[in-house]
């Protein structure tokens, strides 16, 4: 009994399906655009309710910093792009390394975003903070929409470094290979994705004054 | 079609496991679609029967006027988590997670769905959103009382433990949505040669409309609810008015969710009903291509129509217009599956076997559901019967009298080839005319309770009330009954029913040309399909190839 189910297990796991892996993964990026979609959709009711206190409320942020983790983020999608461009040509070492700098730029994001929240908290700008009660309605809420939306963006930052870790070590192990990198693939799309939003959040609160 | 017919039956998917262990750990860790969709079955009918007892407690405490059994605190909270229980645990997940899991690999020929793993993940996602309810009941500051729809600001100002309930609808939503993906994954990359998009059963077409839904509506709700959490938390401000956010907003965003969610429930059950019927009228379905579309065209429209939930909110009237109008539109395609099911039976042969009789109970009490649907639809008549129980009734016509009763078909209908045994036709039969029966004494007083300006929600009402809602009450012990009468049956034939032929009905798609119960993966060798989905022509040839 054991030895037949162990080789029905075997034979049930040979199944393998790159396209259908890929289809799986973009239904799933789907669902996070629209995840952030219903932010986007509160920023655009409240930027319409308060144009002038949104602007206000925007000349506070740091644009160098956001300009910053532009280009680390930018930079990083390069890197994740050419880690999968280098396992097709079967470059094993490049692609590691690439996997590793993309890595490493997810983490100079975080501490980014780490050293520009801490200034905006020792302002005393942060969700119920008496500073912030003090100001008006629209910044309030300008405020909350910055730190949940940037908020939930660098969660996924944090789940895209775990993501990517796992990649590192099938990459390592190869279990990720030139022919079976429908994983890596994946994974990139995802970071694409955090990318892609990264992109529309940064002008939504840093460039529009 | 014939797939190498073996008369000897062969190991079951019971007795061959994906897995090395034995027992109960065989189940746990499974990859098998059909055993995933008995693990469903097990916890979704078990979370089922808590949602029935919360709902007969109400109707207790609604027995007499004043407090009756519970304070009104203690009922706040019992219609809160009848209503989670019912929708996030049982009548969301209940069709696809089950029947869909089940069906759907073995329905368009495939071994087993997309990802099976995923598929794993998705039941324990479901148990944890599951015990975040059950955790939530316990902790200090008492069960959610806010009503389902957690409406701000009183879900951001009560001092319940709305935040962990709430995370569980969250967390169920997850799960929701993996299934989703994983279903639409299938369809498209595991149909067997030969199973086109249009010789695929009707069963499947709603499951994939319903997946495209879960898919689309369900990471709003997730959002939704990660800021009323935030909100509660930490103050953001976005929901709540005292800090220059908008509750209106809320509502949006919980309807844009919440109405398509009406449409994951139904549209399953759309599915099986145009599977039952052409088994059971021995004819092909009328219209086919008809119903096929229309299951798009009602998760498209569907997707438009949330705002008929806050006629009396406070928007414009611009919007109100429109969203009736949109309102009156889905309606046209949901009379288009019923005008081509009754057609389908006109001149057929029928066997008015249990599923059969469940589908025809489902027709009259989902048409009362779907035409006093209209009654609210429209702007003039909601202003008066808004949040009145006519809404209640009409809800529970079309979810309880609609999918909860093609739940109970689908099981009577499937259940032979699920277990491999047959249950007592007899008794089934009378379950059917009980439940009918129980059902209109349950709900029916609640349609005249509402036009004559009973809100709903409240636990005390005026003595004018006392008659109707006595009838109510009485309506409700029936229900109970008619519960043990029709899962009793089916409990006990599962233990001691007599085996299960392969074709118990004289169906003629895919799951009915395999054993019952099916083999671990389904067919010896997968079938290419050469027929449409409802040809009753091979039944004969069937016939046949089971001797």
């Amino acid at each position: 009994m054991t030895q037949s189910n162990q080789a029905v297990a075997a034979e049930h796991h040979v199944h393998r399906d790159d396209v259908g892996a890929k289809m799986g993964m973009w239904l799933f990026l789907f669902t996070e655009v629209l995840l952030f979609g219903g932010m986007f959709l509160a920023y655009a009711v409240y930027r319409f309710q308060y144009p002038e206190q949104f602007k206000l409320a925007a000349l506070e942020l740091d644009t160098t910093m956001g300009t910053l983790n532009t280009i680390i983020l930018l930079t990083s999608s390069l890197t994740m792009a050419l880690s999968i461009l280098a396992l097709q040509k079967r470059n094993k070492f490049f692609s590691i390394i690439n996997l590793l700098l993309t890595i490493f730029f997810a983490f100079g994001f975080m501490i980014n975003k780490y050293f520009e929240w801490s200034a905006k908290f020792s302002h005393g700008i942060y969700p119920g903070s008496e500073e912030l009660l003090n100001k008006q309605n629209g910044e309030i809420v300008f405020f909350g929409l910055y730190y949940i939306m940037t908020g939930l963006h660098g969660l996924h930052i944090i789940i895209g470094i775990v993501i990517l870790t796992f990649m590192l070590v099938f990459l390592i192990r190869d279990s990720i290979t030139h022919d079976n990198y429908v994983k890596l693939e994946n994974s990139g799309l995802y970071w694409h994705l955090v990318d892609l939003i990264w992109i529309f959040l940064f002008p939504l609160f840093y460039l529009i004054h | 079609m014939a797939n190498g017919t073996i008369a000897v039956s062969e190991k079951s998917f019971y007795e061959e496991s994906t897995n090395k262990y034995k027992g109960i750990l065989s189940w746990l860790l499974t990859t098998d679609h059909k055993r995933i969709g008995l693990l469903y079955l097990y916890t979704i009918s078990g979370f089922f029967i808590v949602g029935v007892i919360l709902g007969i407690l109400m109707r207790l405490e609604l027995l007499a006027p004043g407090e009756t059994i519970v304070s009104a605190q203690t009922y706040n909270t019992f219609f809160t988590l009848h209503g989670v229980i019912m929708i996030f645990l049982f009548i969301i997940p209940g069709l696809p997670a089950i029947f869909g899991n089940f069906f759907l690999p073995i329905q368009i020929g495939a071994k087993d769905v997309a990802f099976p793993r995923l598929n794993l993940l998705s039941w324990y996602i479901y148990i944890i959103g599951a015990i975040l309810v059950l955790i939530s009941l316990f902790l200090p500051g008492g069960p959610i009382d806010t009503g389902w729809t957690f409406y701000i600001p009183y879900s951001v100002r009560t001092g319940t433990n709305v935040s962990m309930a709430i995370f569980a609808a969250f967390v169920l939503g997850f799960s929701s949505i993996l299934t989703g993906l994983n279903f639409v994954t299938t369809v498209h990359r595991m149909r067997a040669p030969g199973m086109t998009f249009f010789r695929m059963p009707l069963f499947i077409w709603s499951l994939y409309s319903t997946a495209w839904i879960q898919i689309i509506a369900t990471p709003i709700i997730g959002i939704t609810i990660l800021l009323v959490i935030m909100e509660r938390a930490f103050g953001i401000g976005i929901f709540d008015p005292a800090l220059g956010g908008d509750p209106i907003l809320f509502q949006h965003l919980f309807w844009i969710y919440s109405h398509p969610a009406v449409y994951i429930m139904i549209l399953p059950a759309m599915g099986v009903v145009s599977e039952i019927i052409p088994t059971f009228a021995r004819r092909t379905i009328f219209g086919y291509k008809a119903i096929a579309f229309s299951s798009l065209a009602i998760a498209f429209v569907g997707y438009l129509v949330w705002a008929h939930h806050m006629f009396t909110s406070g928007i414009s009237d611009t919007a109100r217009i429109i969203f009736s109008l949109l309102t009156f539109i889905v309606a046209l395609p949901s009379g288009v599956k019923v005008f081509n099911w009754v057609a389908t039976m006109y001149k057929g042969s029928i066997d008015p076997k249990p599923p059969f009789l469940w589908v025809m109970a489902f027709i009259v009490l989902f048409s009362i559901g779907g035409l006093t649907g209209l009654v609210v639809g429209s702007l003039a008549t909601d202003i008066h019967l808004h949040d009145t129980y006519f809404v209640v009734a009409h809800f529970h016509y079309v979810m309880f009298g609609g999918t909860g009763t093609i739940f109970f078909a689908a099981l009577y209908y499937w259940f032979p080839k699920m277990f491999g045994r047959m249950y007592n036709i007899k008794l089934a039969n009378w379950g059917v005319a009980l439940f009918f029966v129980a059902f209109n004494t349950l709900y029916f007083p609640k349609f005249i309770l509402g036009y004559m300006g009973m809100p709903r929600r409240y636990f005390d009402y005026l003595p004018e009330f006392t008659n109707l809602q006595v009838i109510s009450t009485v309506g409700s012990w029936l229900m109970g009954i008619t519960m043990i009468v029709i899962f009793g049956n089916l409990i006990y034939s599962a233990f001691r029913g007599a085996k299960a032929p392969r074709n118990p009905w004289g169906g003629v798609t895919l799951e009915w040309h395999i054993q019952s119960p099916p083999i671990l993966e389904n067919f010896h060798e997968i079938p290419t399909i050469t027929r449409e989905p409802y040809d009753f022509s091979q039944l004969e040839e069937m016939k046949d190839d089971s001797k």
